[in-house]
C-alpha cells in the first residue's frame, strides 16, 4: 500500500527527482567506495598547515628539556587503529627525537599490542640508539580503568610491580627513583573512548594540576567531550586525522629527515638489494597526510549526498502540499 | 539478611572513604586502598565475564537455537585465543634462555597467538569500524532533512565541519587573509571556532548535569536508598 503510494507520489517529479528518491543504497555504497578508494590509488595528498591545537601540542614536547620522562597510555585498539596509529607515531618520533624517556602503559587490553607495535614501527629503525629498560618500557595493560589512573598517580609500584617481561620496575634504569607518575614531566594518552582521555583528565590533571602536563590525541566522534577539558587540564589535543597530519606538518618539519632516518632507509634499501628505496620523510610518518585525500572526497561526497537528499524532500514535499 | 546488608554495608563503606580521601589528604591511603580493591574485582571481573560467554553460548549450541552456529564461531575463538596466549602455544623461543619453558615471546606474529591478533582480530575489527561511512553515507542522504530551524541549523554546522575539516576549507576560503576582518568566515576557522566554543559551552552544560546527576544517585547508592543493583532473589 504505501510502496504503491510511493510510486504513485513519485511518478509526478521529473525523471532526475524519480531516479534520486528511488535510489538503491548500494550505488551510495559505490559512490563511497570510489571517494575513498580513487585517491588512495591516485595518491591524492592536500597540502595541511598546522592549526592551533596542533601547534600548542608540538610546542609542548618541544619545551621539555631532552631526556624528561615521558608516560604514553595507549587506550585505543585495532578498530581505532586508522584513526589513532599516525599520531601515535608521530608523537613516539617526536619524543624519540628530542632524547625523552618513554614508558608505555595502557587501559585498553588490546593498547598494550598498540604500544609494541608502535616502537617496532617507529623506535627500532628510525631510533636504533633506544634501549629497552633504559631509553623505554613497557609497562603493560592492567584492568581497572580510571581506578587503575587513581592509585598509580600517587603509587606506582601499588598496580605495576614489574614490566611486560617481568622485570621489577626497580631494576629498571629510566624508571630509578620513580614512586608515581607524577615523577613523570608529560603523559601522552591517545584515546578512543572509555577509559582514555577524559579520565586521565579527571583523575590525572584535574586532582593534581601541577604534577604532570597532559597531552592528548582522540578520535573526532569524542573530541566533543574532551574540548571542556582544554586548555587548563589538557595542554594540547590532536583531533582525529586531521590533527595528526598537521602535527606530522610540523615534526616532520623537524625531525623529518634526521641522520638516524636517513641511515635507517639506507639499510633498508642495502638489506632488500634496492628493491625498498625510500628517500625524504619515511612513509611510516606521513600517513596521517596521506588519509587526508580519501577524507578530502568523502566529505565533499557526504555533502553532494546531503544536498541531493533535501532536493528529495523539497521537490516531493512543495508537490505533495500542493497537491 | 546477609545478601542484602553485607553489600550495603561495603558499598556505603567503601563510597564514603572514597569521598573522604578526595578532600583530606590524611585519608589519601584509605582511597588508594579502595581503588585496589575495585581494581582486583575489576581484574576478577574477567573470569565472570568469560565464564559467562562459555555459559551463554554453550547453551544456546546445546539447545541449537537460532544462530547457534555463530556460538559455535564465538566459542572456538575464545577457547583457542584463551589456549593460545595463557599457555603460550607455540611461542617463539626466547634467544635469551632458549632452554627455559614459559620464556618464548608468544606475541609475536610468528606465535599464534601473535598470528590471530594481527591476521584476524585487527582485520575484522578494522572493517567493522570502516563499515560505518557506508552507512553514514547512506543515512546522510536518506535521513538529514532541512525540516525546521534547529535542523537547518544542524546542517550548516555539518557543512562547515565537514569542509572545514579537509583541505576543502583551503579551497572555497583560502583567498580571505589569515589576519583580515573577515579571517572568522574562513572554513577552517569557523569549524575550529565552532567546536571550541560553541559545542564547548553545550557540552559544559550537559557535563555539569551529568556530574549532579551522578552525585545525587551516588549519594543515593553510599546511603542504601537506591537498591536496584542489589540481586533480587
Amino acid at each position: 500500500m504505501s510502496t504503491q503510494h510511493t510510486q504513485s507520489s513519485n511518478a509526478q517529479h521529473g525523471p532526475f527527482i524519480r531516479f534520486l528518491a528511488t535510489l538503491d543504497r548500494r550505488w551510495i555504497f559505490l559512490a563511497m567506495m570510489l571517494a575513498v578508494g580513487t585517491p588512495i590509488l591516485l595518491q591524492l595528498r592536500p597540502a595541511e598547515t598546522a592549526g592551533p591545537l596542533s601547534t600548542a601540542t608540538f610546542d609542548v614536547i618541544e619545551a621539555l628539556p631532552a631526556g624528561s620522562r615521558v608516560l604514553f597510555a595507549f587506550d585505543y585498539d585495532p578498530a581505532s587503529e586508522g584513526e589513532l596509529q599516525p599520531m601515535a607515531n608521530a608523537f613516539v618520533h617526536h619524543c624519540a627525537s628530542k632524547g625523552h624517556k618513554l614508558a608505555f602503559l595502557a587501559l585498553w587490553p588490546l593498547g598494550a599490542q598498540k604500544a609494541n607495535e608502535t616502537a617496532e614501527t617507529i623506535l627500532k629503525p628510525f631510533h636504533p640508539e633506544y634501549q629497552a629498560g633504559v631509553d623505554y618500557c613497557m609497562l603493560g595493560y592492567k584492568a581497572g580503568n580510571e581506578g587503575v589512573i587513581k592509585v598509580i598517580v600517587t603509587d606506582l609500584l601499588q598496580v605495576y610491580q614489574a614490566d611486560v617481561n617481568g622485570t621489577p620496575l626497580s631494576e629498571i634504569p629510566m624508571l630509578k627513583g620513580v614512586t608515581n607518575i607524577q615523577a613523570f614531566d608529560l603523559i601522552i594518552n591517545i584515546s578512543a573512548g572509555y577509559p582514555g582521555s577524559k579520565e586521565w583528565a579527571q583523575y590525572g590533571t584535574s586532582a593534581y594540576p601541577d604534577a604532570f602536563i597532559l597531552l592528548v590525541g582522540t578520535t573526532g566522534v569524542q573530541s566533543n567531550q574532551l574540548y571542556p577539558y582544554y586548555p587548563a587540564q589538557m595542554k594540547g589535543m590532536l583531533v582525529a586525522i586531521k590533527g595528526a597530519a598537521e602535527y606530522e606538518v610540523l615534526v616532520n618539519g623537524k625531525y623529518g629527515e634526521t641522520a638516524a632516518i636517513l641511515a635507517a632507509q639506507a639499510a633498508m634499501s642495502a638489506t632488500s638489494g634496492g628493491a625498498m628505496k625510500e628517500t625524504g620523510v619515511p612513509a611510516v610518518l606521513q600517513e596521517g597526510q596521506r588519509r587526508m585525500g580519501p577524507q578530502l572526497v568523502a566529505h565533499l561526497l557526504m555533502v553532494t549526498l546531503i544536498v541531493l537528499g533535501n532536493i528529495v524532500y523539497f521537490a516531493t514535499r512543495t508537490k505533495g502540499a500542493a497537491r | 539478611m546477609l545478601k542484602r546488608t553485607v553489600p550495603l554495608f561495603i558499598t556505603g563503606i567503601a563510597g564514603a572513604i572514597l569521598i573522604v580521601a578526595y578532600f583530606s589528604p590524611a585519608t589519601t591511603n584509605w582511597g588508594e586502598v579502595v581503588t585496589d580493591w575495585m581494581n582486583t574485582l575489576a581484574a576478577v571481573a574477567f573470569i565472570l565475564g568469560g565464564g559467562n560467554l562459555l555459559f551463554v553460548n554453550l547453551e544456546k549450541i546445546s539447545s541449537k537455537r537460532p544462530g547457534w552456529a555463530y556460538a559455535l564461531v564465538t566459542l572456538l575463538a575464545f577457547v583457542l585465543t584463551l589456549a593460545f596466549g595463557v599457555l603460550k602455544i607455540g611461542a617463539v623461543p626466547n634467544a635469551q634462555f632458549p632452554a627455559t619453558p614459559w620464556a618464548g615471546d608468544y606475541e609475536s606474529v610468528r606465535a599464534p597467538f601473535g598470528w590471530v591478533y594481527e591476521y584476524v582480530l585487527s582485520p575484522l575489527t578494522a572493517t567493522m569500524f570502516a563499515m560505518l561511512a557506508f552507512y553514514v553515507a547512506s543515512a546522510a542522504f536518506r535521513a538529514f532533512r532541512a525540516k525546521n530551524i534547529e535542523a537547518i541549523l544542524l546542517l550548516g554546522t555539518a557543512f562547515v565541519i565537514l569542509l572545514g575539516r579537509t583541505a576543502a576549507a583551503a579551497i572555497l576560503t583560502g583567498w580571505i587573509p589569515v589576519d583580515g576582518p573577515f579571517a572568522f568566515l574562513r572554513l577552517d576557522t569557523l569549524a575550529v571556532n565552532i567546536m571550541q566554543y560553541v559545542s564547548t559551552a553545550g557540552t559544559r552544560a550537559i557535563m555539569m548535569g551529568i556530574a549532579l546527576g551522578i552525585a545525587a544517585t551516588s549519594l543515593r547508592l553510599i546511603l542504601g536508598i537506591d537498591r536496584s543493583y542489589l540481586v533480587s532473589d
